[in-house]
């Protein structure tokens, strides 16, 4: 029979903290500005500059360490890693191994299977690297220190993870607390959150760690579980054929569906780490910690449940909108606004959605204010708008937050509920369809629809169905 | 009084007065550098245009009331490791010898608002990494006293321009000895400043956790107006402290009736020269016989501090300078294959041997499986050697003691072997190792005609207690100064 095996997965996760300026100068950390317009001195590591931390990092890793049931180390210091790469500008890179930030902590994930805790061995500070871009036409290589300098945090995972599932519901928790906190989006693709993926095997039942390899260049969830699994089976072939895992570093591509190696564990470098002597240690007292506990937010899973006690909408939608702290966010303003739950979620789980879908966001993009959302279902409540209307108000308002009020006025999108150009209206378009009017006549209810969406059209969309039917039936 | 013989302050008095104009000034140290420069070599860049044109700046500023402080109008040298914009600086190696930084360091800027000329940048050890100012890559500094000896260093071309009028003071930095010992050698005063007391800031690192600057100049009462200037938090340098108690020339009282001195047995054992021993033992006495309370004790773990202090700086320069790897700035080799190559390279021929040996003794220490029993082990060294130095100073108020084991040696005599040289340090590294100030000024002339220096240690901020002695020191011994060039 063959033999079962059981995988153990670790991991190391970056995420770029949501910080205006960078972790030790006052740079900016937009995203996208030209190469090497938001550098200084101290970021591009200039002889003579000195690194003074940005406290709202410091702030930022420590909110994320509570809600994350970590230990606070409150003496702790950074540490100097040193590795020459022309990315690096100063060959070498501020990060904490001595005494991170955040230790011992635990978040509890749910799948399929049921609920589990995975720990959390530390979370440390560091900075971000340069980009380097290569010119093959010119055979050189160009290097943008934009995002030199900008704040990450390092979440170090134990190896409690036993599958790609697992591996998501982690993910998926650790951006949920930190998307709740503001401390970073979390976006995957755009890189402010990067997942290195330690994964070793062992038969199932055995006590040891089986030889770990370490998997980076995971840019989606996607690319995770298919990392996972092709990485699983290649470690199983290996065994299987009486060979050993090297413990090695791998690459992961996508595209190919596999992984090659980038180097193993005899090439590792020392990376002869010791304290930064130009970085004073960091003292937490009790009342820091305190202040950053007493701003928590309501996470999602409290969030949740208060959503089931006080409003009646579907299980499905209160998933689908505390998924956002965002969406979250919009949603409960909005119905603070005096609008309808229920009708602010359809919103919100239809058009909104939908919109997001077509144009690739996230709902941490979504741009219109509750303000304009509660005076939309305003608009319509009121039946001042048709709901054909409410939808391409609703399209604008979405892409660029216009005031709805002012938007159907300065339009004309009104709804006609004068009853006299109406009628007058309905009595031209069954003088014009003499055919679809014998063909209701003749018992074919479907000719209405016809009638009605020809008059629709007469009135510009701005009528309210319902009555033009009750009118055409009438004079029918 | 001829305008060179003039110390910082009495220039800076004299051009209040409008008896001299801060050209007169400028251009009559100009003409000295021109005169002198071939013989001692205090200079790796003179800014003869640059100073000319901030001459006439600052004039007008002093006559329009704007600048009015005890150094407005006097020109200074800068040790070539303090950043200074749009001028070269190079910390005497090869690896920055193209470099122009895009800012100033703080202490430059601090004396530049305060009016100050700066005339150009002072001849170094290579990174400050040397006893000498022998490692330098554009040549060596001459001692001025006497041109077949050293300045000292690595601070050398700052004291050697003190002291050959050159300049009417300078900066220096100073991480185990750099400010103190080149000072002794040349017979000018110098102070290595509490550490945090001077921002950093744009001060090329060498050991960060050691480095401070200061001044080099004629006297005490111009020590006290340039630390004056100089001492100023700053948040760009994390390790800046604030402090209230910059009134340093308030300390320039002469009396040290009750004050507690004490003298450590340590520092005056083997290896001492008998006339350096002489010269500061006399010293001491004449403090006594003004009323100070001097006695001998044991500090303990003297000898610990060189290799403490070697490890340290050492490890902390190792990473210092790995940013100098040709990519971004200075000097780049010219033939290389591919990435690592370039780095090997360029840093061969850029360092020099001296560097190259700590960069290595500095990786080495920190290296995986060694850390703990180097550099650990000398973190923990450090902090005893500071708990020695607090215990002491419960008991006195200064710790009087030589700068050096000998007066400046020879061109040439001190290269051939490091760890001889690296012992010369054996009296100033440890108020480095604890962030002490020390004061360096001269108490003597040996038989060769070298000058001697007195080393002043204070508590850390205490560095009013140390100019107060030594202005004291200094009325006593009475006017100090070169004969003429030789």
């Amino acid at each position: 029979m063959a033999k079962q095996y059981e995988t153990v997965i670790g991991l190391e996760v970056h995420v770029e903290l949501a910080t205006k300026t960078k972790i030790f100068c006052g740079c900016s950390t937009a995203f996208g500005g030209e190469p090497n317009t938001h550098t200084c001195p101290v970021c591009t590591g200039m002889p003579g500059s000195l690194p003074v931390l940005n406290k709202q990092v410091l702030e930022y890793a420590v909110a994320v360490g509570l809600a994350t049931n970590c230990t606070i180390t409150q003496y702790c210091k950074f540490d100097r890693k040193n590795y020459f790469y022309p990315d690096n500008p100063q060959n070498y890179q501020i990060s904490q191994l001595y005494l991170p930030i955040c230790r011992n902590g635990r978040v509890e994930i749910e799948t399929e299977s049921g609920k589990k805790y995975v720990g959390i061995h530390e979370i440390h500070m560091e900075e971000d690297a340069g980009k380097l871009i290569h010119d093959e036409w010119d055979d050189c290589s160009l290097v943008d220190y934009n995002r030199s300098g900008v704040p990450l945090i390092e979440i170090v995972s134990e190896p409690d993870m036993r599958s790609a599932e697992e591996v998501i519901a982690y993910l998926e928790k650790l951006r949920m607390i930190i998307q709740y906190l503001g401390a970073s989006d979390c976006k995957l693709q755009e890189g402010s959150m990067r997942a290195d993926v330690n994964l070793s095997i062992r038969e199932v039942g055995a006590n040891e760690f089986g030889t770990r390899t370490e998997m980076k260049n995971l840019n989606s969830f996607k690319a995770i579980a298919r990392a996972i699994e092709g990485e699983r089976e290649r470690q199983i072939d290996l065994l299987e054929a009486g060979e050993k895992v090297i413990q090695e570093t791998r690459r992961w591509d996508d595209n190919q569906g596999e992984s090659y190696a980038m180097r193993s564990k005899e090439d590792a470098q020392d990376y002869r780490y010791f304290p930064d002597p130009d970085l004073v240690p960091i003292m937490l007292d009790d009342d820091f910690l305190d202040q950053i506990r007493a701003k928590q937010p309501e996470f999602r899973e409290e969030k949740m449940l208060r959503y089931k006690e006080e409003f009646d909408i579907p299980e499905y939608d209160i998933q689908i909108i505390t998924g956002s702290k965002h969406m979250a966010d919009i949603f409960e303003e909005t119905v603070a606004l005096g609008s309808q739950p229920k009708k602010v979620s359809n919103w919100l789980m239809v058009e909104t959605l939908r919109l997001l879908k077509e144009n690739n966001m996230d709902p941490e993009d979504i741009r219109f204010s509750p303000e304009n959302l509660a005076k939309l279902i305003f608009l319509t409540d009121a039946k001042a708008i048709n709901s054909s209307v409410a939808k391409e108000v609703f399209e604008v308002m979405f892409d660029q937050n216009i005031d709805p009020e002012k938007y159907v006025e300065e339009k004309g999108l009104k709804t006609v509920n004068d009853e006299g150009a109406l009628r007058k209206t309905v009595e031209e378009v069954i003088a014009n369809n003499p055919q679809s009017v014998e063909d209701y006549r003749n018992g074919k209810e479907k000719a209405i629809g016809f009638l009605v969406g020809q008059t629709m059209k007469a009135m510009k969309g701005k009528a309210d169905p319902g009555m033009v039917n009750k009118l055409l039936k009438e004079l029918l | 009084m001829s305008i060179l013989d003039m110390t910082a302050c009495q220039l800076a008095a004299a051009i209040k007065n409008k008896e001299v104009t801060v050209l007169e000034a400028t251009k009559a140290v100009l003409a000295q550098i021109h005169e002198k420069e071939e013989r001692y070599h205090c200079y790796v860049t003179v800014d003869e245009e640059g100073a000319l044109a901030q001459a006439e700046e600052i004039q007008k500023k002093i006559d329009a009331g704007i600048l009015t402080g005890a150094l407005a109008g006097v020109p200074v040298a800068i040790k070539d490791n303090m950043c200074t914009e749009g001028l070269l600086t190079t910390c005497s190696s090869k690896i920055l010898n193209n470099f122009v930084p895009t800012f100033t360091s703080e202490a430059v800027l601090n004396l530049q608002k305060a009016g100050a000329v700066i005339l150009g940048k002072t001849n170094m050890d290579e990174f400050a990494m040397g006893s000498t100012t022998e490692t330098s890559a554009y040549g060596v500094t001459r001692n001025p006293w006497n041109t077949e000896h050293v300045p000292g260093g690595s601070s050398g071309g700052s004291a050697a321009a003190v002291a050959a009028k050159e300049c009417f003071y300078a900066l220096g930095s100073d991480t185990g000895g750099s400010i103190r010992q080149p000072a002794s050698f040349c017979g000018v005063v110098g102070l290595k400043p509490t550490y945090g007391r001077v921002s950093r800031y744009g001060l090329i690192a060498y050991g960060s956790s050691l480095d401070q600057i200061g001044p080099l100049c004629k006297d005490v009462a111009d020590c006290a107006a340039i630390m004056e200037v100089i001492s100023t938090h700053d948040k760009k340098d994390s390790t800046s402290v604030l402090r209230q108690d910059t009134d340093f020339t308030s300390a320039l009282v002469e009396d040290v009736k009750g004050m507690r001195i004490g003298i450590p047995r340590d520092y005056f054992g083997e290896g001492l020269d008998s006339e350096v021993r002489d010269a500061v033992l006399k010293a001491a006495e004449a403090l006594r016989e003004k009323g100070a309370v001097v006695e001998e004790f044991d500090l303990s773990l003297v000898e610990y501090a060189i290799p403490t202090y070697y490890t340290i700086a050492a490890a902390e320069a190792s990473s210092n300078l790995e940013r100098f790897d040709g990519i971004k700035y200075g000097f780049r080799a010219e033939d290389y294959e591919g990435l690592h190559d370039m780095y090997k390279k360029t840093r061969s021929q850029g360092f020099g041997p001296e560097v190259k040996r700590r960069i290595m003794l500095g990786s080495f220490v920190l290296s995986s499986g060694y850390y703990d029993a180097y550099y650990l082990k000398a973190l923990r060294v450090k902090a005893l050697i500071k708990k020695a130095f607090d215990e002491a100073f419960a008991k006195y108020d200064v710790i009087l003691g030589p700068v050096a084991p000998t007066t400046a040696p020879e061109l040439g005599k001190s290269l051939s072997d490091p760890i001889k040289m690296y012992l010369g340090d054996i009296y100033t590294i440890s108020v480095n190792l604890a962030g002490l100030p020390g004061l360096s000024m001269p108490c003597g002339v040996d038989s060769k005609g070298l000058p001697i220096g007195l080393q002043l240690i204070g508590d850390c901020f205490n560095e009013k207690k140390l100019i107060q002695t030594a202005y004291t020191y200094e009325k006593i011994r009475g006017a100090f100064g070169r004969k003429e060039d030789r």
